[in-house]
């Protein structure tokens, strides 16, 4: 019997190589174009940060100039930190307070179905459908009562309420990821509902857990329109600070950038640091 | 003890007009292999299911080790579960799968790592103990399904399906390994599958189920020999037994043109049963095939051959139209040919009954007609 061997013919294709890297500097070009788009109005205010007042103020801008830290030293100085505490006293509190509400209601929206589910669901989302504007007037009314004006408590509260229903949301459909054999061989094990959920359904959806917490983070830290309303100087938070900087005077710029820049590092560190859950939490529903 | 005892259980879905489990009776010996074996949608998992606490029961109980289980939480049935998804913890090794019901027993680490290395030598899982499910291979997250319900040394054990997720080979080759697990542990199992070959080879007796309903439930043998409606017939044994709806003559059933004789003892069975067609069912291996021109037996022209090296079958059609098989279509017969296909397609061939004895179900209801 006679072996046949099979040559692999040479493909000499001068003209596809070329082609394609052309193609793919290009799209390269352009994502790079995009990217630095979005990105450098950020850009722009944090260098702006550390240009003297003249610099950041000139017509056409600055691009290159001495920096300084006189701005940072400035805006620390002028009582940024009860400002700061309030605001991560505000954030903090109520995302948890979100997060021990939300993940039990999830749960039950989404692992444990009642017949009303929909309308649960229906009724939460309808929450957000009322633009704050129109509530604040009887809400300033209510705080006011309840004795909790420029109260940092009244923040929480708020915060809480405006970020559950969406956190509700989101946490559902990460729980709706988790097969429910999973449910039910725990239970087989021996496991009660709490021992099931904490060994075996807490780490699947951490991830998206992860990404709830820092949506909200996000929405409370740079809520503005409460904090201006209902708080004045013991409870004020950082957006409302920030405004403080646009006086009738003029406008400082780079006082203003370098107060912007600070007020966006801790929420900034907080992805940072969870940068890897989210990713997969904020794509965990797209890949069945 | 484990004796497991269904006793007119019940199971209906919330919205469903049909019951998913309806009024199962099946008694369960301690250490026997049961399969529950049935097409999709016949209430074999839900019946299993109900065993193991997933599904509420409805009506009736069900019993085991003489103790009614309605209303006890699964946790506390001492009842092994494989699925059929396997349902690992995504997030624990292997090892940590395996231990997690000891785990949750109070089991002590040292006797709990002890038991998990035993039965990870039983499974050939040693190597893998410390690898999370995500990185093992379907057929080893199968094992360690089947080793997480070892493990617990449970008084029975429950598998729903647990190999249709393996390729054809790996499910050949498992199912012999579970079977020989099953005798050597001695555990009552319960196994469901749809796979009538599963159901043959591996179970002690075999429950045949349709629509929620228990038709038969004895020994492989007994269901192959003497089926006892013209469902199991056709539902159990592979090609399936040739089934056709045909009117009684003086000395036989007529097919077409010609009359297929039948002996005494058949005749006066149907002449008591009272009925004037009758359904006949003949396994491939009970027809003869004629291939020299102008023998006997009904004339067919063969549609396809299958092949398979040690056997291989026949499908044919017969000539005569007037024949119907049970769907009203033109009579389709599959005939088993101990030795290559002795025709080619298109061929016109003879076929004959061989020794043995023909099944007879009734028209309407489908019964077995008992010669």
């Amino acid at each position: 019997m006679s072996t046949t061997t099979t040559t692999r013919p040479e493909t000499v294709d001068e003209t596809v190589r070329p082609r394609r890297r052309t193609q793919g500097i290009g799209w390269s070009a352009l994502a790079w174009i995009v990217g630095i788009g979005f990105f450098f109005p950020v850009l722009w205010m944090v260098i702006t940060g550390f240009k003297q007042e003249a610099d950041a103020y000139t017509d056409p801008p600055t691009v290159f100039f001495t920096p300084t830290l006189d701005q940072f030293r400035e805006v620390l100085d002028s009582g940024i930190g009860t400002t700061l505490l309030n605001s991560v006293f505000a954030t903090t509190v109520s995302t948890l307070l979100v997060l021990l509400l939300g993940i039990p209601a999830a749960f039950a929206l989404s692992l444990r179905p009642v017949r009303k589910t929909k309308d649960v669901l229906f009724f939460f989302i309808s929450t957000k459908m009322l633009p704050v504007v129109a509530a604040i007037v009887p809400l300033y009314v209510i705080v006011g009562d309840i004795g909790l004006l420029d109260n940092i408590w009244a923040l929480v509260i708020l915060y809480t309420a405006m970020n559950l229903p969406i956190a509700v949301w989101m946490m559902r459909s990460f729980f709706l990821e988790v097969p429910s054999e999973l449910l039910e061989a725990a239970s087989m094990d021996g496991a009660s509902l709490w021992t099931s959920v904490r060994e075996v359904i807490l780490p699947l959806v951490s991830p998206g857990i992860a990404a709830t917490a820092l949506i909200c983070v996000i929405f409370s830290w740079n809520e503005f329109f409460f904090a201006v309303n209902l708080t004045a100087v013991q409870a004020q938070t950082i957006p409302v600070f920030l405004v403080g900087f646009i006086t009738g005077q003029g406008l400082y710029w780079a006082q203003l950038s370098a107060a912007a820049t600070l007020s966006a590092l801790p929420v900034v560190l907080a992805g940072w640091v969870a940068q890897n859950k989210l990713v997969r939490g904020l794509s965990f529903g797209a890949i069945k | 003890m484990a004796e497991i005892a269904y006793k007119k259980a019940s199971c209906a879905y919330a919205g469903a007009d049909k019951l998913a489990v309806d009024s199962l009776d099946l008694d369960i010996m301690d250490g026997e292999f049961v399969v529950l074996v049935g097409p999709s949608g016949s209430g074999k998992s839900t019946a299993l299911r109900m065993l193991a606490g997933l599904e509420e029961i409805d009506g009736g109980s069900i019993e085991i080790g003489g103790k009614n289980v309605v209303g006890v939480p699964s946790k506390d049935r001492d009842i092994a579960m494989v699925f059929q998804n396997y349902a690992l913890y995504p997030n624990k090794t292997v090892g940590e799968n395996m231990g997690f019901a000891l785990k949750m027993r109070g089991v002590p680490t040292e006797e709990r790592t002890r038991r998990v290395a035993e039965a990870a030598k039983i499974l050939d899982l040693t190597d893998f103990l410390d690898r999370k499910p995500g990185k093992l291979s379907g057929g080893q997250r199968q094992r360690v399904a089947m080793g997480r319900a070892i493990v617990r040394e449970p008084r029975v054990f429950c598998m729903d399906e647990p190999l249709s997720n393996l390729d054809a080979k790996l499910r050949v080759q498992t199912r012999t390994q579970i079977a020989a697990l099953q005798r050597r542990l001695g555990t009552t199992t319960v196994y469901v599958t749809h796979d009538q070959v599963e159901a043959m080879t591996m179970g002690d007796r075999v429950a045949v189920l349709r629509d929620g309903k228990l038709q038969q439930f004895s020994t492989p043998t007994d269901l192959y020999d003497h089926p006892v409606n013209a469902f199991v017939a056709g539902f159990i044994g592979s090609p399936a037994m040739n089934l056709m709806t045909v009117p009684v003559v003086a000395d036989g059933v007529r097919l077409g043109g010609s009359v297929l004789p039948l002996e005494r003892d058949e005749l006066a069975a149907l002449a008591s049963a009272g009925v004037d067609t009758v359904t006949i069912g003949l396994r491939p291996e009970q027809i003869g095939i004629e291939t020299e021109p102008g023998s006997d037996g009904f004339a067919a022209r063969v549609d396809l051959i299958e092949e398979l090296g040690s056997e291989s079958y026949l499908y044919a059609h017969l000539d005569d139209a007037d024949v119907k098989g049970l769907d009203g279509d033109a009579a389709s017969l599959v005939a088993r040919s101990a030795t290559r296909a002795p025709a080619r397609i298109g061929d016109s061939i003879g076929l004959t009954r061989l020794d043995g004895p023909i099944h007879l179900f009734h028209p309407e209801t489908g019964d077995r007609i008992e010669a």
